[in-house]
Protein backbone atom coordinates (compact mmCIF):
# COMPACT_ATOMS: atom_id res chain seq x y z
CA UNK A 1 0.00 0.00 0.00
CA UNK A 2 1.15 3.03 -1.10
CA UNK A 3 -0.65 6.55 0.00
CA UNK A 4 -0.14 9.74 -2.30
CA UNK A 5 -1.75 12.76 -2.81
CA UNK A 6 -2.47 12.87 -6.25
CA UNK A 7 -5.50 13.98 -9.12
CA UNK A 8 -8.16 12.00 -9.38
CA UNK A 9 -7.60 11.84 -13.07
CA UNK A 10 -3.58 10.31 -12.16
CA UNK A 11 -5.52 8.06 -9.92
CA UNK A 12 -7.11 6.33 -12.28
CA UNK A 13 -4.24 5.84 -14.87
CA UNK A 14 -2.77 4.52 -11.92
CA UNK A 15 -5.54 2.25 -11.56
CA UNK A 16 -5.52 1.23 -15.37
CA UNK A 17 -1.85 0.44 -15.01
CA UNK A 18 -2.50 -1.94 -12.42
CA UNK A 19 -4.89 -3.69 -14.64
CA UNK A 20 -2.50 -4.18 -17.47
CA UNK A 21 -4.92 -3.73 -20.74
CA UNK A 22 -3.55 -4.77 -23.84
CA UNK A 23 -5.36 -1.98 -25.83
CA UNK A 24 -6.17 1.21 -25.55
CA UNK A 25 -7.59 3.57 -27.86
CA UNK A 26 -6.97 6.92 -26.90
CA UNK A 27 -8.40 10.58 -27.86
CA UNK A 28 -8.10 13.75 -25.33
CA UNK A 29 -10.80 15.61 -24.54
CA UNK A 30 -11.68 18.19 -21.73
CA UNK A 31 -11.57 16.84 -19.00
CA UNK A 32 -10.58 13.51 -19.43
CA UNK A 33 -6.71 14.95 -20.76
CA UNK A 34 -5.21 14.29 -17.70
CA UNK A 35 -6.10 10.05 -17.54
CA UNK A 36 -4.94 9.52 -21.13
CA UNK A 37 -2.12 11.95 -20.96
CA UNK A 38 -0.65 10.18 -17.71
CA UNK A 39 -1.39 6.89 -19.32
CA UNK A 40 0.68 7.46 -22.09
CA UNK A 41 3.79 8.76 -20.00
CA UNK A 42 3.43 5.22 -18.62
CA UNK A 43 3.83 3.19 -21.53
CA UNK A 44 6.40 5.96 -23.06
CA UNK A 45 8.39 5.15 -19.67
CA UNK A 46 8.20 1.81 -20.21
CA UNK A 47 5.85 0.85 -16.83
CA UNK A 48 2.85 -0.39 -19.26
CA UNK A 49 3.09 -2.66 -22.06
CA UNK A 50 -0.02 -1.84 -24.33
CA UNK A 51 -0.60 -0.90 -27.64
CA UNK A 52 -1.18 2.70 -27.42
CA UNK A 53 -3.44 3.77 -30.40
CA UNK A 54 -4.18 7.35 -31.36
CA UNK A 55 -7.11 7.92 -33.27
CA UNK A 56 -8.52 10.71 -35.10
CA UNK A 57 -11.85 10.92 -33.38
CA UNK A 58 -13.95 9.40 -30.09
CA UNK A 59 -16.07 7.58 -33.21
CA UNK A 60 -12.61 5.85 -33.94
CA UNK A 61 -11.59 5.45 -30.50
CA UNK A 62 -14.71 3.36 -29.32
CA UNK A 63 -14.84 1.47 -32.84
CA UNK A 64 -10.93 0.21 -32.08
CA UNK A 65 -11.97 -0.67 -28.80
CA UNK A 66 -14.22 -2.84 -30.12
CA UNK A 67 -12.40 -4.25 -32.54
CA UNK A 68 -9.26 -5.25 -29.90
CA UNK A 69 -11.75 -6.40 -27.42
CA UNK A 70 -13.03 -8.68 -30.10
CA UNK A 71 -10.31 -9.93 -30.38
CA UNK A 72 -9.92 -11.03 -26.78
CA UNK A 73 -7.93 -8.91 -25.22
CA UNK A 74 -8.54 -6.26 -22.08
CA UNK A 75 -9.23 -2.85 -23.49
CA UNK A 76 -9.65 0.27 -21.82
CA UNK A 77 -10.41 3.58 -23.38
CA UNK A 78 -11.27 7.21 -21.70
CA UNK A 79 -13.30 9.70 -22.76
CA UNK A 80 -16.28 13.20 -21.73
CA UNK A 81 -19.25 15.25 -22.87
CA UNK A 82 -19.12 15.59 -26.74
CA UNK A 83 -16.85 12.59 -27.02
CA UNK A 84 -19.15 10.51 -25.32
CA UNK A 85 -21.78 11.77 -28.01
CA UNK A 86 -19.73 11.41 -31.02
CA UNK A 87 -19.70 7.37 -29.85
CA UNK A 88 -22.97 7.06 -29.13
CA UNK A 89 -23.32 4.83 -32.20
CA UNK A 90 -20.84 2.32 -31.15
CA UNK A 91 -21.86 2.15 -27.56
CA UNK A 92 -25.06 -0.59 -28.50
CA UNK A 93 -22.37 -2.19 -30.90
CA UNK A 94 -19.76 -2.80 -28.13
CA UNK A 95 -22.90 -4.08 -25.86
CA UNK A 96 -24.85 -6.36 -28.30
CA UNK A 97 -21.59 -7.61 -28.90
CA UNK A 98 -21.19 -8.03 -25.38
CA UNK A 99 -17.51 -6.49 -25.45
CA UNK A 100 -16.02 -5.73 -21.60
CA UNK A 101 -14.65 -2.88 -22.56
CA UNK A 102 -14.06 -0.53 -19.63
CA UNK A 103 -13.76 3.55 -19.90
CA UNK A 104 -13.71 6.08 -17.67
CA UNK A 105 -16.05 9.08 -18.69
CA UNK A 106 -15.24 12.33 -16.88
CA UNK A 107 -18.82 13.86 -16.70
CA UNK A 108 -18.93 17.01 -18.90
CA UNK A 109 -22.19 19.45 -20.19
CA UNK A 110 -22.85 19.02 -23.52
CA UNK A 111 -22.89 21.98 -25.97
CA UNK A 112 -25.02 24.42 -26.33
CA UNK A 113 -23.48 26.86 -25.13
CA UNK A 114 -20.33 25.32 -24.98
CA UNK A 115 -19.63 24.06 -21.60
CA UNK A 116 -16.71 22.52 -20.30
CA UNK A 117 -18.06 21.90 -16.55
CA UNK A 118 -19.10 18.92 -14.76
CA UNK A 119 -22.75 17.81 -15.21
CA UNK A 120 -23.73 14.24 -15.52
CA UNK A 121 -26.19 15.22 -18.88
CA UNK A 122 -23.32 13.38 -21.27
CA UNK A 123 -23.50 10.02 -19.22
CA UNK A 124 -27.00 10.17 -18.64
CA UNK A 125 -27.72 10.60 -22.43
CA UNK A 126 -26.29 7.52 -22.47
CA UNK A 127 -28.22 5.60 -20.28
CA UNK A 128 -29.57 3.12 -22.49
CA UNK A 129 -26.94 2.16 -24.48
CA UNK A 130 -26.47 -1.08 -22.75
CA UNK A 131 -23.63 -0.27 -20.92
CA UNK A 132 -22.94 -0.96 -17.08
CA UNK A 133 -22.74 2.81 -15.56
CA UNK A 134 -21.05 3.20 -11.79
CA UNK A 135 -20.71 6.75 -10.23
CA UNK A 136 -17.90 7.51 -8.22
CA UNK A 137 -17.17 10.19 -5.02
CA UNK A 138 -13.51 10.09 -4.32
CA UNK A 139 -10.36 9.80 -6.30
CA UNK A 140 -9.99 6.51 -4.08
CA UNK A 141 -13.08 5.21 -5.02
CA UNK A 142 -12.49 6.27 -9.06
CA UNK A 143 -9.36 4.31 -8.70
CA UNK A 144 -10.84 1.07 -6.51
CA UNK A 145 -13.74 1.11 -9.22
CA UNK A 146 -11.65 1.48 -12.24
CA UNK A 147 -9.87 -1.52 -11.15
CA UNK A 148 -13.25 -3.20 -9.80
CA UNK A 149 -14.83 -2.35 -13.29
CA UNK A 150 -12.48 -4.60 -15.24
CA UNK A 151 -13.74 -7.92 -13.32
CA UNK A 152 -17.27 -6.93 -13.11
CA UNK A 153 -17.60 -6.05 -17.34
CA UNK A 154 -15.33 -9.49 -17.87
CA UNK A 155 -17.46 -12.29 -15.14
CA UNK A 156 -18.59 -14.57 -17.40
CA UNK A 157 -22.21 -13.84 -16.15
CA UNK A 158 -22.25 -10.17 -17.09
CA UNK A 159 -19.57 -9.80 -20.27
CA UNK A 160 -20.87 -6.38 -20.91
CA UNK A 161 -18.87 -2.54 -21.51
CA UNK A 162 -18.74 -0.10 -18.65
CA UNK A 163 -18.58 3.23 -17.91
CA UNK A 164 -16.77 4.59 -14.82
CA UNK A 165 -18.21 8.10 -14.53
CA UNK A 166 -16.15 10.73 -12.22
CA UNK A 167 -17.11 14.19 -11.97
CA UNK A 168 -15.34 16.58 -14.45
CA UNK A 169 -12.82 19.42 -12.63
CA UNK A 170 -14.50 18.74 -9.22
CA UNK A 171 -12.92 14.94 -9.06
CA UNK A 172 -10.77 14.71 -12.22
CA UNK A 173 -9.18 17.45 -11.47
CA UNK A 174 -9.13 17.52 -7.56
CA UNK A 175 -5.69 16.30 -5.33
CA UNK A 176 -6.99 13.93 -2.69
CA UNK A 177 -4.87 11.27 -1.13
CA UNK A 178 -5.19 7.70 -2.60
CA UNK A 179 -3.91 4.58 -1.68
CA UNK A 180 -2.62 2.64 -4.67
CA UNK A 181 -2.94 -0.59 -4.28
CA UNK A 182 0.01 -3.17 -4.57
CA UNK A 183 0.48 -4.42 -8.29
CA UNK A 184 0.29 -8.24 -6.66
CA UNK A 185 -2.33 -7.77 -4.74
CA UNK A 186 -4.18 -6.74 -8.32
CA UNK A 187 -2.78 -9.78 -9.90
CA UNK A 188 -4.84 -12.01 -7.27
CA UNK A 189 -7.96 -9.58 -7.45
CA UNK A 190 -7.85 -9.44 -10.97
CA UNK A 191 -7.12 -12.41 -12.89
CA UNK A 192 -6.10 -12.75 -16.69
CA UNK A 193 -8.80 -12.21 -18.91
CA UNK A 194 -9.83 -15.36 -20.83
CA UNK A 195 -12.64 -14.54 -23.49
CA UNK A 196 -14.80 -17.58 -24.16
CA UNK A 197 -14.99 -16.53 -27.54
CA UNK A 198 -12.65 -14.31 -29.83
CA UNK A 199 -11.23 -13.48 -33.23
CA UNK A 200 -8.86 -16.37 -34.07
CA UNK A 201 -7.47 -17.55 -37.40
CA UNK A 202 -7.32 -21.12 -35.76
CA UNK A 203 -10.88 -21.36 -34.66
CA UNK A 204 -12.57 -19.10 -37.01
CA UNK A 205 -15.86 -17.39 -36.05
CA UNK A 206 -18.62 -14.34 -37.12
CA UNK A 207 -18.63 -11.62 -35.00
CA UNK A 208 -21.31 -8.61 -35.60
CA UNK A 209 -23.31 -10.31 -37.93
CA UNK A 210 -27.10 -9.38 -39.13
CA UNK A 211 -29.76 -10.36 -36.38
CA UNK A 212 -33.02 -11.12 -38.33
CA UNK A 213 -36.70 -10.43 -36.25
CA UNK A 214 -37.02 -13.95 -35.24
CA UNK A 215 -33.57 -13.45 -33.61
CA UNK A 216 -32.57 -10.23 -32.72
CA UNK A 217 -35.15 -10.20 -29.82
CA UNK A 218 -33.43 -12.93 -27.95
CA UNK A 219 -29.99 -11.03 -28.48
CA UNK A 220 -31.17 -8.05 -26.68
CA UNK A 221 -33.25 -10.59 -24.44
CA UNK A 222 -29.95 -12.03 -23.04
CA UNK A 223 -28.10 -8.65 -22.51
CA UNK A 224 -31.21 -7.56 -20.29
CA UNK A 225 -30.18 -10.85 -18.13
CA UNK A 226 -26.89 -10.13 -18.21
CA UNK A 227 -27.85 -6.53 -16.83
CA UNK A 228 -29.88 -8.25 -13.67
CA UNK A 229 -26.75 -10.70 -12.98
CA UNK A 230 -24.57 -7.85 -12.68
CA UNK A 231 -26.61 -6.61 -9.58
CA UNK A 232 -25.43 -9.44 -7.70
CA UNK A 233 -21.98 -9.44 -9.50
CA UNK A 234 -21.16 -5.88 -8.42
CA UNK A 235 -22.29 -6.78 -4.83
CA UNK A 236 -20.06 -9.31 -4.94
CA UNK A 237 -17.03 -8.18 -6.56
CA UNK A 238 -17.28 -5.03 -3.96
CA UNK A 239 -17.41 -7.47 -0.80
CA UNK A 240 -14.64 -9.05 -2.40
CA UNK A 241 -12.60 -6.17 -3.14
CA UNK A 242 -13.08 -5.31 0.69
CA UNK A 243 -11.76 -8.16 1.82
CA UNK A 244 -8.63 -8.17 -0.54
CA UNK A 245 -7.94 -4.40 0.06
CA UNK A 246 -10.25 -3.23 3.17
CA UNK A 247 -12.16 -0.53 1.15
CA UNK A 248 -15.99 -1.23 0.25
CA UNK A 249 -18.53 1.11 -1.08
CA UNK A 250 -21.71 0.59 0.39
CA UNK A 251 -23.07 -2.99 -1.24
CA UNK A 252 -21.63 -1.91 -4.40
CA UNK A 253 -25.00 -0.67 -6.06
CA UNK A 254 -25.67 2.46 -3.08
CA UNK A 255 -24.19 3.79 -0.53
CA UNK A 256 -26.05 4.87 2.75
CA UNK A 257 -24.90 7.56 5.14
CA UNK A 258 -26.69 7.85 8.52
CA UNK A 259 -29.45 6.25 6.53
CA UNK A 260 -30.23 3.72 10.25
CA UNK A 261 -32.40 6.14 11.94
CA UNK A 262 -33.26 8.71 8.97
CA UNK A 263 -36.43 10.36 8.23
CA UNK A 264 -35.31 12.47 5.31
CA UNK A 265 -32.73 11.91 2.92
CA UNK A 266 -31.38 12.92 -0.17
CA UNK A 267 -30.37 11.01 -3.20
CA UNK A 268 -27.71 11.93 -5.51
CA UNK A 269 -24.43 10.37 -7.14
CA UNK A 270 -20.90 11.78 -7.47
CA UNK A 271 -18.97 14.35 -6.13
CA UNK A 272 -21.70 16.48 -4.65
CA UNK A 273 -22.33 13.21 -2.05
CA UNK A 274 -19.22 14.75 -0.37
CA UNK A 275 -21.26 17.94 0.34
CA UNK A 276 -23.93 16.72 1.72
CA UNK A 277 -22.61 14.24 4.12
CA UNK A 278 -20.78 17.90 5.79
CA UNK A 279 -24.14 19.11 5.59
CA UNK A 280 -25.90 15.92 7.16
CA UNK A 281 -23.15 15.75 9.88
CA UNK A 282 -23.84 19.44 11.06
CA UNK A 283 -27.70 19.50 10.78
CA UNK A 284 -27.42 16.47 12.38
CA UNK A 285 -25.21 17.96 15.19
CA UNK A 286 -26.90 21.64 15.46
CA UNK A 287 -30.05 20.75 14.67
CA UNK A 288 -30.55 17.36 15.19
CA UNK A 289 -32.46 16.61 12.25
CA UNK A 290 -33.05 13.17 11.48
CA UNK A 291 -31.61 12.95 7.70
CA UNK A 292 -28.91 10.78 5.85
CA UNK A 293 -27.72 10.58 2.48
CA UNK A 294 -28.50 7.36 -0.29
CA UNK A 295 -25.39 7.80 -2.80
CA UNK A 296 -26.25 6.11 -6.38
CA UNK A 297 -23.40 4.74 -7.49
CA UNK A 298 -24.71 2.36 -9.67
CA UNK A 299 -26.76 3.76 -12.21
CA UNK A 300 -27.77 0.72 -14.75
CA UNK A 301 -28.03 -1.55 -13.88
CA UNK A 302 -30.43 0.55 -11.45
CA UNK A 303 -30.09 -0.56 -7.36
CA UNK A 304 -34.27 -1.40 -7.31
CA UNK A 305 -34.01 -3.97 -4.42
CA UNK A 306 -31.47 -2.12 -2.28
CA UNK A 307 -33.28 1.30 -3.06
CA UNK A 308 -36.74 -0.08 -2.15
CA UNK A 309 -35.01 -0.72 1.34
CA UNK A 310 -32.97 2.07 2.02
CA UNK A 311 -36.47 4.17 1.70
CA UNK A 312 -38.54 1.80 4.00
CA UNK A 313 -38.59 3.84 6.93
CA UNK A 314 -38.36 7.42 5.11
CA UNK A 315 -40.77 10.33 4.97
CA UNK A 316 -39.22 12.30 2.45
CA UNK A 317 -36.39 11.90 -0.02
CA UNK A 318 -35.30 14.87 -1.96
CA UNK A 319 -33.61 13.52 -5.70
CA UNK A 320 -30.95 16.22 -6.78
CA UNK A 321 -29.98 15.25 -10.87
CA UNK A 322 -27.27 16.83 -12.60
CA UNK A 323 -29.05 16.12 -16.29
CA UNK A 324 -32.64 17.09 -17.21
CA UNK A 325 -34.79 15.51 -20.02
CA UNK A 326 -36.68 18.32 -21.29
CA UNK A 327 -40.20 18.07 -21.72
CA UNK A 328 -40.05 15.79 -18.42
CA UNK A 329 -37.88 16.29 -15.62
CA UNK A 330 -34.47 14.68 -14.15
CA UNK A 331 -33.45 11.31 -14.92
CA UNK A 332 -32.38 9.90 -11.45
CA UNK A 333 -36.40 11.47 -10.44
CA UNK A 334 -38.27 9.16 -12.71
CA UNK A 335 -36.24 6.07 -12.14
CA UNK A 336 -36.44 6.39 -8.16
CA UNK A 337 -40.24 7.22 -8.35
CA UNK A 338 -40.48 4.05 -10.85
CA UNK A 339 -38.58 2.09 -8.76
CA UNK A 340 -41.29 2.99 -5.39
CA UNK A 341 -44.28 3.29 -7.44
CA UNK A 342 -45.63 0.22 -5.80
CA UNK A 343 -44.48 0.36 -2.45
CA UNK A 344 -46.52 0.45 0.51
CA UNK A 345 -44.17 2.01 2.75
CA UNK A 346 -42.47 4.61 0.54
CA UNK A 347 -41.26 8.26 1.28
CA UNK A 348 -42.61 11.53 -0.82
CA UNK A 349 -40.42 12.18 -3.16
CA UNK A 350 -38.76 15.81 -4.60
CA UNK A 351 -36.93 16.86 -7.77
CA UNK A 352 -33.96 19.11 -7.23
CA UNK A 353 -31.79 19.41 -10.62
CA UNK A 354 -29.28 21.65 -10.66
CA UNK A 355 -25.25 21.68 -10.94
CA UNK A 356 -26.07 22.26 -14.61
CA UNK A 357 -22.82 23.20 -16.63
CA UNK A 358 -20.86 23.04 -13.51
CA UNK A 359 -22.80 25.45 -10.97
CA UNK A 360 -22.07 25.02 -7.54
CA UNK A 361 -24.43 23.09 -5.53
CA UNK A 362 -23.38 24.06 -1.79
CA UNK A 363 -23.76 23.43 1.42
CA UNK A 364 -26.49 26.53 1.96
CA UNK A 365 -28.39 24.38 -1.26
CA UNK A 366 -28.57 21.26 0.59
CA UNK A 367 -29.23 23.08 4.37
CA UNK A 368 -32.52 24.35 1.98
CA UNK A 369 -33.30 21.27 0.27
CA UNK A 370 -33.69 19.36 3.83
CA UNK A 371 -35.33 22.55 5.38
CA UNK A 372 -37.96 22.22 2.55
CA UNK A 373 -38.10 18.71 2.44
CA UNK A 374 -39.20 18.21 6.08
CA UNK A 375 -41.73 21.54 5.92
CA UNK A 376 -43.77 20.30 3.20
CA UNK A 377 -46.40 17.81 2.72
CA UNK A 378 -46.43 18.25 -1.49
CA UNK A 379 -44.17 17.20 -3.79
CA UNK A 380 -41.51 19.68 -4.72
CA UNK A 381 -39.77 20.26 -8.00
CA UNK A 382 -37.29 22.76 -8.22
CA UNK A 383 -34.18 24.05 -10.24
CA UNK A 384 -31.29 25.49 -7.98
CA UNK A 385 -30.79 28.40 -9.69
CA UNK A 386 -30.07 30.77 -6.99
CA UNK A 387 -26.31 32.56 -6.97
CA UNK B 1 -21.32 -17.19 -21.18
CA UNK B 2 -25.12 -18.08 -20.31
CA UNK B 3 -25.84 -19.64 -23.37
CA UNK B 4 -29.62 -20.14 -24.07
CA UNK B 5 -30.43 -23.77 -25.45
CA UNK B 6 -33.15 -22.09 -27.71
CA UNK B 7 -33.01 -22.81 -31.42
CA UNK B 8 -33.12 -20.37 -33.96
CA UNK B 9 -32.87 -19.28 -37.90
CA UNK B 10 -35.77 -22.93 -38.48
CA UNK B 11 -37.31 -20.04 -40.39
CA UNK B 12 -34.64 -19.19 -43.50
CA UNK B 13 -34.96 -22.41 -45.47
CA UNK B 14 -31.32 -22.27 -46.46
CA UNK B 15 -30.06 -21.03 -43.36
CA UNK B 16 -29.43 -24.05 -40.82
CA UNK B 17 -31.01 -23.40 -37.06
CA UNK B 18 -28.35 -22.71 -34.63
CA UNK B 19 -27.84 -22.07 -30.88
CA UNK B 20 -28.21 -18.42 -29.70
CA UNK B 21 -24.29 -17.02 -28.56
CA UNK B 22 -24.44 -14.12 -26.41
CA UNK B 23 -23.19 -11.26 -28.66
CA UNK B 24 -24.60 -13.09 -31.64
CA UNK B 25 -21.01 -15.21 -32.43
CA UNK B 26 -21.70 -17.18 -35.17
CA UNK B 27 -19.29 -20.20 -34.30
CA UNK B 28 -19.58 -22.37 -37.75
CA UNK B 29 -16.98 -20.53 -40.25
CA UNK B 30 -17.97 -20.65 -43.39
CA UNK B 31 -21.89 -19.78 -42.76
CA UNK B 32 -21.96 -16.48 -44.95
CA UNK B 33 -21.64 -18.96 -48.40
CA UNK B 34 -25.42 -20.10 -47.26
CA UNK B 35 -26.96 -16.43 -47.62
CA UNK B 36 -26.62 -15.69 -51.41
CA UNK B 37 -26.92 -11.97 -52.14
CA UNK B 38 -26.74 -12.34 -56.09
CA UNK B 39 -30.59 -11.98 -56.15
CA UNK B 40 -30.19 -7.98 -55.50
CA UNK B 41 -28.20 -7.57 -58.70
CA UNK B 42 -30.27 -5.25 -61.53
CA UNK B 43 -26.73 -4.58 -62.94
CA UNK B 44 -24.80 -7.20 -64.39
CA UNK B 45 -21.04 -6.99 -65.44
CA UNK B 46 -20.18 -8.49 -68.90
CA UNK B 47 -16.87 -9.70 -69.21
CA UNK B 48 -15.42 -9.94 -72.26
CA UNK B 49 -12.81 -12.52 -71.87
CA UNK B 50 -10.61 -11.39 -75.30
CA UNK B 51 -10.00 -8.19 -73.95
CA UNK B 52 -8.88 -8.99 -70.53
CA UNK B 53 -5.25 -8.99 -69.70
CA UNK B 54 -5.76 -10.61 -66.38
CA UNK B 55 -4.31 -7.58 -64.59
CA UNK B 56 -6.72 -8.48 -61.16
CA UNK B 57 -7.48 -5.11 -60.54
CA UNK B 58 -11.24 -6.27 -60.62
CA UNK B 59 -10.39 -8.93 -58.41
CA UNK B 60 -8.60 -7.03 -56.16
CA UNK B 61 -11.47 -4.19 -55.66
CA UNK B 62 -14.40 -6.26 -56.05
CA UNK B 63 -16.34 -5.87 -52.54
CA UNK B 64 -17.92 -8.97 -52.54
CA UNK B 65 -15.21 -11.54 -53.51
CA UNK B 66 -17.03 -12.07 -56.84
CA UNK B 67 -14.72 -12.80 -58.86
CA UNK B 68 -12.97 -16.48 -58.93
CA UNK B 69 -9.38 -16.66 -59.45
CA UNK B 70 -8.20 -20.33 -61.12
CA UNK B 71 -4.59 -20.91 -61.86
CA UNK B 72 -3.59 -17.56 -61.53
CA UNK B 73 -6.23 -16.48 -63.85
CA UNK B 74 -9.69 -14.66 -62.86
CA UNK B 75 -12.87 -16.66 -64.70
CA UNK B 76 -16.56 -15.81 -65.15
CA UNK B 77 -18.05 -13.76 -62.33
CA UNK B 78 -19.70 -15.69 -59.37
CA UNK B 79 -23.46 -14.36 -60.05
CA UNK B 80 -24.60 -16.36 -56.80
CA UNK B 81 -23.27 -13.09 -54.94
CA UNK B 82 -22.20 -10.34 -57.17
CA UNK B 83 -24.50 -7.32 -56.75
CA UNK B 84 -23.99 -6.17 -59.54
CA UNK B 85 -22.04 -2.35 -57.88
CA UNK B 86 -20.37 -1.72 -61.02
CA UNK B 87 -16.73 -0.97 -59.11
CA UNK B 88 -15.08 -3.93 -61.16
CA UNK B 89 -16.42 -2.03 -64.31
CA UNK B 90 -15.30 0.87 -62.96
CA UNK B 91 -11.91 -0.51 -62.06
CA UNK B 92 -11.58 -2.46 -65.62
CA UNK B 93 -8.89 0.29 -67.24
CA UNK B 94 -9.07 -2.40 -70.81
CA UNK B 95 -12.77 -2.02 -70.64
CA UNK B 96 -13.06 -5.56 -70.58
CA UNK B 97 -16.44 -5.11 -67.94
CA UNK B 98 -19.36 -3.20 -69.40
CA UNK B 99 -22.48 -2.84 -67.08
CA UNK B 100 -25.74 -4.29 -68.83
CA UNK B 101 -29.05 -4.61 -67.55
CA UNK B 102 -30.46 -7.55 -65.64
CA UNK B 103 -32.27 -9.74 -67.17
CA UNK B 104 -35.02 -11.64 -64.94
S1 LIG C 1 -9.59 -5.53 -64.45
FE1 LIG C 1 -10.21 -5.94 -66.54
S2 LIG C 1 -8.36 -6.59 -67.53
FE2 LIG C 1 -7.93 -6.68 -65.37
S3 LIG C 1 -8.41 -8.80 -64.87
FE3 LIG C 1 -10.25 -7.66 -64.51
S4 LIG C 1 -11.40 -7.83 -66.41
FE4 LIG C 1 -9.32 -8.44 -66.85
S1 LIG D 1 -20.31 -5.80 -60.10
FE1 LIG D 1 -19.50 -5.42 -58.05
S2 LIG D 1 -19.99 -7.29 -56.95
FE2 LIG D 1 -20.20 -7.79 -59.10
S3 LIG D 1 -18.23 -8.60 -59.68
FE3 LIG D 1 -18.20 -6.42 -60.15
S4 LIG D 1 -17.30 -5.49 -58.33
FE4 LIG D 1 -17.94 -7.53 -57.74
Amino acid sequence: MVRKVMEAATAVAEGVKLCKPAVIPLYPITPQTHIVERISEFVNDGDLDCELIHVESEHSAISAAVGSSSSGVRTYTATASQGLALMHEILFVASGMRLPIVMNVANRALSAPINIWNDHSDSVAARDTGWIQLYVESAQEAIDTTIQAFKIAEHNKVMLPIMVCLDGFTLTHVYEPVDIPQQGNVNRFLQKYKPSIKLDTKKPVTMGPIGYPDSFIHFKNQQKEAMLNALQIIKKINSEFNSKFHRKYGDGLIEMYNMKDAEYAVLCAGTICGTARVVIDNLRKTKNMKIGLIKLKSYRPFPVDSLINACKSLKGLAVIDKSFSFGFEGAFFTDVKSTLFNEKNKPLVHSFVGGLGGKDINTKDFEEIFNKIIKTKKPICEWLLKE
Amino acid sequence: MNKTKMIIGKKHKKCKPHKINPGAVVTEPGSSIINKTGSWRSLRPEWDKKKCTQCMSCWMYCPDCSIPVLNNKRIETDFEFCKGCGICAKECIFSSIVMIKEKK
